[in-house]
């Protein structure tokens, strides 16, 4: 598998690549996509981008843990987390290109 | 929010940009991680999440309906974690 980390930069690069907006302009506009997507979920609403996949928030009911280290009972409280499931056409096409014959 | 809403909200925001280049920069968004992932490699957009390919192990499984035991293949799924910044702000939200 590849070491190399895709960044915003890559994505922006894309955008002022293929649809020819300035830098400036490609950057803001991938930022704004974030921005919408992190201020709808943090509303609790999901967000279904179709094709990619489904965020949306669970709420999780408090639970005792354990520390590893020490072996001490510690309680979870109750919380709310992120939820991403891709779609089919995601998983499908990770798993087709990955999967070796 | 869909999709299509959040294409709209582009629209509204960037009146110099047609409809067709707002679905445009969408789409390039969510290909640009797709293809990362199907490269083998990760995505990391800061302040919000990676995105990393990961093995499942080939197990066996049995068929419940017939109970013939079968073995399901290695496969490999997208994965998402969320950044610490976003699920701080996601869990205080119901806390306030």
């Amino acid at each position: 598998m590849s070491e190399y980390t895709v960044t915003r930069a890559d994505i922006i690069d894309a955008v002022y690549k293929e649809i020819g907006l300035s830098r400036t302009e490609s950057a803001l506009i991938v930022e704004t996509i974030l921005t919408h997507i992190t201020t709808t979920l943090i509303k609790g609403e999901e967000v279904k981008l179709s094709g990619f996949g489904v965020f949306d928030i669970r709420v999780k009911q408090p639970r005792m843990g354990r520390n590893p280290k020490t072996g001490r009972d510690v309680p979870i409280s109750a919380r709310r987390v992120l939820r991403f499931r891709a779609s089919n056409i995601l998983k499908n096409r990770v798993n087709g290109a990955l999967t070796k014959e | 929010m869909l999709k299509s809403d959040l294409i709209e909200k582009l629209e509204l925001e960037n009146p110099h940009l047609s409809p067709a280049e707002c679905e445009r920069v969408v789409a390039i968004f969510f290909e640009s991680i797709t293809q990362t992932l199907e490269a083998g490699a990760r995505v990391e957009l800061r302040g919000f999440g990676s995105f990393t390919p990961r093995r499942r192990k080939a197990r066996a499984a049995r068929n419940p309906k017939t109970g013939e035991s079968i073995t399901i293949p290695e496969k490999f799924v997208p994965f998402f974690r969320t950044a610490k910044a976003l699920a701080k702000k996601i869990d205080n939200f119901s806390k306030t």
